[in-house]
């Protein structure tokens, strides 16, 4: 099987383009590829639309700042995706203030459009979100005397992930809870690029194992610092 | 009667409502309480939203995973049993109706049942997170709040001002006083904690109150 090219972070966040929907996995920091984070800090691209379960950890004043957080801090996004922003202050500021178009959306719901996308289907009905400001905009389309808000597939540029282990191939295993997004948007996006703390051999991975398949992978970034999250 | 906040009430008396073998989200905050009362003999399955079952007790500082945090992001523990799944999976789990209670903190709650606890406007915006799939989801929906909010006013409200994180969803409520299903568009009463009596809610209560047939006032220790 070929194998995929292994990048650097900075090289990696080139990748990255001004105005890209970039997906970022990881759930309060934990899945959110931390090297290729910094990278893309450093490079500073912006006018960027972030789609991540949150906007990570920013309480400074505790030593908390992970994730996404230090980008947002940097205004690289014009645009968030997201679920849940109560543990970045910065990210609420910018969304009150008007500087950042901050859109939520229901985890459940973020998680299933991520999914849709990647999975070829043109929507999907769910019960979150009636009769809340969720529904506002929405059609609700009543089946089986139960009312559904009909939520379409969001798509992405890029899909920065963290794997704990992958193969040449692109083969990925996550370590426990920092799965939760990343084998969605592996599937959602047009570039993938993981950060892996290991890369072995093909053919090493248990094939019942491997939670994703190499096929939506297209670079691999070996971890440097692997005593960072 | 003076009233004193007490939120490990609150928490002792949720975790006596879940049956042995139940699947139970705990939300953060004052229903993660309620992970240290399940009483002896009821085993319950605990789901994190963030991707797993079986969720355990916090950890020792010297054997912190960060790979391993609860829908909160901070560190956890797994028992033997549990396994990790991603997101979709997760929330399938959830809106599929396979949670059979989920216990949430909330900023007003309503007689019909109505729920708000995500955003205040122009002030506060945490997000929603997984609060309105796990409301739409759940089996039941237990929510966990003090009885007076810090005006004193009670926090059991003929109607929501807020906006809403799920419509009539909320089944049982529970606060420091006393133990309340939602019901027809009013507040079931069903038991008060001693030294809080029937007509102590009745006076401060202006939602529709009922007070149950088996109502009984209980101590809870």
């Amino acid at each position: 099987m070929k194998e995929k090219k292994i990048l650097t972070s900075d090289a990696a966040a080139e990748l990255v383009k001004s105005g890209d929907v970039v997906m970022v996995g990881g759930f309060m920091g934990c899945g959110s590829p931390p090297e290729i984070l910094s990278s893309l800090e450093k490079a500073g691209t912006n006018n960027l639309t972030l789609v991540c379960n949150d906007a990570g950890w920013y309480m400074p004043d505790k030593g908390m700042v992970n994730g996404v957080a230090p980008l947002v801090l940097n205004k690289q996004f014009s645009k968030a995706i997201t679920t849940h922003i109560g543990l970045n202050s910065e990210m609420q500021r910018q969304m009150l203030s008007g500087e950042t178009d901050v859109q939520l959306v229901p985890q459940g719901t973020l998680a299933e459009k991520i999914r849709s996308a990647g999975c070829g289907l043109g929507g999907f009905l769910t019960p979150t979100g009636v009769g809340t400001e969720v529904e506002e905009g929405k059609e609700v389309i009543e089946h089986d005397g139960k009312k559904y808000l009909l939520e379409y597939p969001l798509k992405g540029n890029v899909a920065l992930l963290h794997a704990s282990v992958a193969d040449k191939a692109g083969n990925l295993l996550f370590a426990r809870s920092a799965r939760n997004f990343g084998p969605l948007m592996a599937m959602a996006c047009d570039l993938v690029i993981v950060q892996a703390d290991k890369i072995v051999e093909i053919g090493e991975l248990d094939p019942e194992a491997i939670i994703t398949p190499s096929i939506f992978v297209d670079y691999l970034v070996q971890t440097v610092n692997a005593e960072g999250k | 009667m003076e009233y004193k906040p007490n939120k490990n009430v609150i928490a002792k008396r949720i975790a006596g409502l879940l049956t042995d073998g139940s699947v139970v989200n705990l939300g953060i905050g004052l229903p993660t309480l309620v992970g240290n009362y399940v009483p002896e003999g009821v085993d319950i399955i605990l789901q994190s939203e963030n991707g797993f079952i079986g969720l355990g007790p916090v950890p020792e500082k010297d054997s912190i995973d960060p790979f391993l945090v609860n829908a909160g992001g901070s560190p956890v523990t797994m028992i033997d049993g549990g396994c990790f799944f991603d997101s979709s999976m997760s929330f399938g789990i959830i809106r599929g109706g396979h949670v059979d209670y989920t216990v949430l903190g909330v900023l007003e709650v309503d007689q019909d049942g109505n729920l708000a606890n995500y955003k205040i406007p122009g002030k506060m915006v945490p997000g929603m997170g997984g609060a309105m799939d796990l409301t739409v989801g759940s089996k039941k929906v237990i929510a966990a709040t003090v009885h007076f909010d810090k005006k004193g006013n009670s926090k059991l409200m003929k109607k929501c001002t807020l906006p809403l994180t799920a419509q009539k969803e909320v089944d049982i409520l529970v606060t420091d006083v006393g133990y309340f299903e939602i019901k027809d568009g009013a507040f079931i009463l069903k038991e008060t904690f001693a030294p809080y009596t029937a007509d102590f809610v009745k006076e401060n209560t202006e939602a529709n109150l009922i007070v149950a047939e088996d109502f009984k006032q209980v101590e809870i220790v």
